[in-house]
């Protein structure tokens, strides 16, 4: 899942009314979003829960995406991998996905298999059979999955570090997918603890967007979570980040060829969708250096000054630990340091600090958003991961409506504003990919037998 | 699968091919004719939206290279971009956001092409088909920028070389095609040999109107339609139709590579050269791969490596078809120590696959899946437009979509065995194994 360009495009949502959403509540808590698309006969279908990495405990890291897979393993009358198998004959696929403050199940398919959706989901809802035989196999797939993502790819990596350096208090520090230890050490007890504490009626949320008909995915989801009784969920701590008091930097030594460096501000979250103007600053900022090809960084660093082969920069303002970071990334050209690199990152945001940006730039990252607005609606697999992901981030899936209005209402003053704000050294993390030569001598290649 | 949220631009590429791309409407309505200068137009009227997709391809892909100088093709095509008819390459950007249009592109083994998307309404449209008008009829290939591109894409062809999956990709490939023009690899040498004459002259030879294949989808009317695909060929240079690739020969024997790297885990390929586009066993070959590797979770070889065994996160067998015989692939990661043991158990499958064919019951799943799930494959424009630009490119039938269902249906387990046995050999499979321990 490309969660950047997802957190981007989210960034650059919604301004025309979504009329077709409606909204219902259950006895036991679950809420239902429906989204009316009939441009097809499909539906995309999806449960999420209100679990993700954020709620998990040190020693315990990589829980819950541990849990995400040991859902595919069978309830009392589905045996392990069917669900998957009644999906596919069904002509559907499945799958899910876990992040920070989320996890999330989906199947897409013909509109008429619907209710096989729904029925399947309300089952292993409440009947999930967690086997110490299945675990002990997921377990080792779920280390593999670490080792393809995060173990053997040095940006990631960085990226790993880079966070537990930022983060000391707030669970964000920790990565998604769990240290390789904590996996290495985990139970099915765990996981079974954790499907105890967090897979309840009142902690869920389905969103089904297609060709349906909203009154009739009610009735259906009354029909199968209905009679799910709610249990209460644990207290969640708010594990604030204490105030930074100085730049932090590290470095992370990786086999690789060409350096990194990854700098990330200390910077607000959207709290409040109804008063807050930072975040909404902050994204055009965002978009201001990196929004096209043209922008500031890439026209002036890349094309022009030919110091870096790549450069970044972004800013997400939803999440639901309240947090969020502008971070600048690049790699330099051959010959070229990351110090350089470093300080000329640094140059493009003191010239925003003194100068400000133009009223053209904010115009054009503004177009980009009203365009991609209506782009958006192209898919309805992304319509209906708005909403989930809105929704159990502690936003209303109806700020999508207000996005545009909020950005279009930002002044050039105020993006330099947050500039001079929260793009201070106080304020920053550093992390610095280390290249490593992979080894002294030409790589051994062994051919056996090479004849065609 | 897990998100990190962040800066990776790579990262989750394969998790989100996983999530979005999707392989094959009920009625799609394509309308087909010529361009005056000779160029094929594909077009779906489709007002749901008020958008407007746009490719343009031609045969310039990586096969049209030459060894010495691999990665013309690709830099041709993304230097037409960086200048053209008077724009500089900051006016094309510009232009194109301040109208919030998305300019793409389109690059393999074969193919090569634009694709923009842009509002339906006006001036937003047209000023975005401007840009897109002569980026494809008037590239300037500047030699300012093809030299600085070219240290780019140098770097990053070092960087990409210490990637065991690039690593691995690379030689599978080479091994796999030797001297046929889809072996070819871009290095540094090759890359560093490129001259501003060369693309001016694979321009000339490649981008001929008659080599054209135009889709157009969305917000518009067939005679705006046409309009559109005047602009965009009129200037168009004029050439032959390339040539057809050489046929693909299929290696006579198993060569096995080991090659050594400091990953933790072993990435391991295996296979053949596979099918063509149109190819007579398409249908028995699709749902059988379906069953053997393509069918995510349900298949042959995830049951056995993955959901028996727990030896990978993800293993895969796939049939990338294409103009002359593209590969047949299995791929899979797993870690260094238990790299033998995956590879043995990849291996006693396919051989099974390949000797005993499939069950009926496999085939009944396969075919409900496949029929069933029909119309997941068209439910948006850029689904439709991928499809588009494949049945013109590949000059595949306009019924094509239509016929797809009946044509899976038709499929018989007898069909399946006898065309896995006839191309595929699993005694004479290429295998790369990067990470691997030496024997």
């Amino acid at each position: 899942m490309m969660f950047r360009s997802l957190i981007w495009l989210m960034a650059m949502l919604p301004g025309l009314l979504h009329a077709a959403t409606h909204e219902f509540t259950l006895d036991n808590g679950m809420r239902i979003i429906v989204q009316e698309d009939r441009r097809s006969p499909v539906v995309v279908s999806q449960v999420w829960y209100r679990a993700g990495s954020i709620d998990e405990v040190n020693g315990k890291t990589g829980v819950a995406h541990v849990l995400e897979h040991m859902m595919f393993k069978g309830t009392k009358q589905i045996g392990p991998g069917q669900f998957s198998r009644m999906i596919a004959a069904a002509g559907g696929r499945d799958n899910a996905f876990t992040g920070r403050d989320y996890t999330a199940y989906y199947q897409q398919l013909e509109k008429s298999q619907l209710p096989l959706s729904i029925r399947l989901e309300a089952d292993r809802m409440q009947n999930l059979v967690l086997t110490d035989k299945e675990f002990a196999k997921e377990i080792r797939v779920v280390m593999e999955e670490r080792r393809w993502r995060t173990e053997d790819k040095p940006q990631a990596k960085v990226y790993e570090q880079f966070n537990a350096a930022v983060y000391h208090a707030h669970p964000y520090g920790r990565p998604v997918v769990g240290w390789m230890n904590d996996l290495e050490n985990m139970t099915a007890e765990d996981a079974r603890d954790w499907y105890r504490q967090w897979y309840t009626p009142n902690n869920a949320l389905l969103v089904v967007v297609g060709d349906v008909d909203a009154q009739e995915v009610y009735k259906l989801a009354k029909q199968y979570f209905g009679p799910i009784k709610p249990r209460p969920i644990p207290e969640r701590k708010p594990q604030r980040e204490p105030e930074q008091q100085g730049e932090r930097r590290i470095v992370v030594k990786a086999p690789a060829e060409l350096p990194y460096v990854l700098m990330g501000f200390r910077a607000p979250a959207l709290n409040d969708p109804a008063s807050d103007w930072e975040p909404y600053a902050l994204e055009l900022l965002a978009g201001v250096l990196d929004g096209n090809a043209s922008a500031r960084l890439n026209q002036e660093l890349v094309r022009n000054r030919q110091l870096a082969v790549s450069v970044g920069a972004d800013y997400g303002m939803l999440s639901r630990g309240r947090q969020s970071l502008f971070m600048l990334d690049g790699t330099p050209s051959e010959g070229r340091t990351v110090e350089e690199l470093e300080q000329a990152l640094w140059q493009q945001v003191e010239e925003i600090k003194r100068s400000g940006v133009l009223p053209e730039e904010l115009q054009r990252v503004k177009a980009q958003v009203i365009a991609a607005d209506v782009y958006q609606r192209d898919s309805m697999f992304y319509q209906a991961m708005q909403i989930g992901q809105l929704e159990t981030m502690g936003y209303s899936w109806k700020i999508r409506d207000e996005y545009q209005a909020r950005l279009e209402a930002i002044t050039p003053e105020q993006v330099q504003q947050v500039a001079q704000k929260y793009l201070v050294r106080d304020a920053l993390t550093v992390a610095i990919l280390d290249p490593q030569p992979m080894q002294a001598q030409p790589r051994k290649t062994q051919v056996n037998p090479h004849v065609r | 699968m897990y998100v990190e949220p962040g800066k990776f631009r790579n990262l989750f590429l394969a998790a989100i091919a996983l999530v979005l791309s999707q392989p094959v409407l009920a009625a799609v309505k394509i309308e087909h004719w010529q361009t005056g200068s000779g160029a094929a137009v594909y077009f779906v009227e489709n007002r749901g939206l008020p958008i407007v997709d746009i490719s343009i391809e031609f045969a310039a892909g990586s096969a049209r290279d030459s060894e010495v100088k691999a990665g013309l093709s690709a830099i041709t095509r993304h230097m037409m971009t960086t200048g053209a008819g008077g724009m500089s390459e900051e006016e094309i950007s510009k232009h194109l956001a301040d109208v919030g249009a998305v300019l793409s592109g389109e690059h393999d083994l074969d193919r090569a092409g634009f694709r923009l998307r842009t509002l339906s309404k006006s001036p937003e449209r047209e000023r975005a088909l401007e840009v897109f008008g002569r980026i494809v009829q008037q590239p300037d290939f500047s030699e300012a920028i093809l030299q600085r591109e070219k240290t780019r894409v140098i770097a990053g062809l070092r960087e990409a070389a210490t990637k065991p999956d690039v690593i691995a990709d690379e030689a599978f490939m080479k091994a796999v095609y030797g001297s046929h023009p889809y072996g070819f690899e871009s290095t540094p040498e090759s890359v560093a040999a490129i001259q501003r004459e060369d693309l001016v002259q694979f321009y000339r030879t490649y981008y001929g109107a008659g080599n054209a294949t135009i889709a157009l989808i969305g917000d518009l009317s067939r005679a705006e339609a046409e309009t559109i695909a005047e602009r965009l060929t009129a200037d168009l240079p004029k050439a032959p139709v390339p040539p057809a690739l050489p046929a693909a020969e299929p290696p006579l024997q198993a060569q096995e590579q080991r090659i050594e790297h400091p990953a933790s885990q072993s990435h391991i390929l295996i296979g053949y050269p596979g099918m063509r586009r149109g190819d007579p066993d398409y249908f028995p070959l699709y749902v059988g791969n379906y069953i053997l590797g393509g069918g995510g979770f349900v298949s042959r070889l995830t049951t056995e490596v993955r959901e028996k065994r727990g030896l990978v996160y993800s293993v895969y067998s796939y049939f990338m078809p294409m103009a002359a015989e593209g590969p047949f692939q299995i791929g899979l990661q797993t870690k260094k120590e238990q790299s033998e043991e995956a590879l043995q158990v990849v291996r006693d499958t396919l051989k099974t696959f390949v000797e005993k064919g499939v069950t009926e019951a496999e085939l009944k799943a396969a075919k409900q899946n496949l029929i069933g799930g029909f119309p997941l494959r068209l439910d948006s424009n850029a689904k439709i437009l991928d499809y588009l630009a494949v049945i013109g490119f590949y000059r595949l039938p306009l019924s094509y979509l239509e016929d797809f269902s009946r044509e899976v249906d038709k499929v018989t387990a007898a069909q399946i065995r006898d065309a896995f046995s006839r191309r595929i050999h699993p005694d004479r499979m290429v295998t790369v194994i990067v990470g691997a321990a030496q024997k």
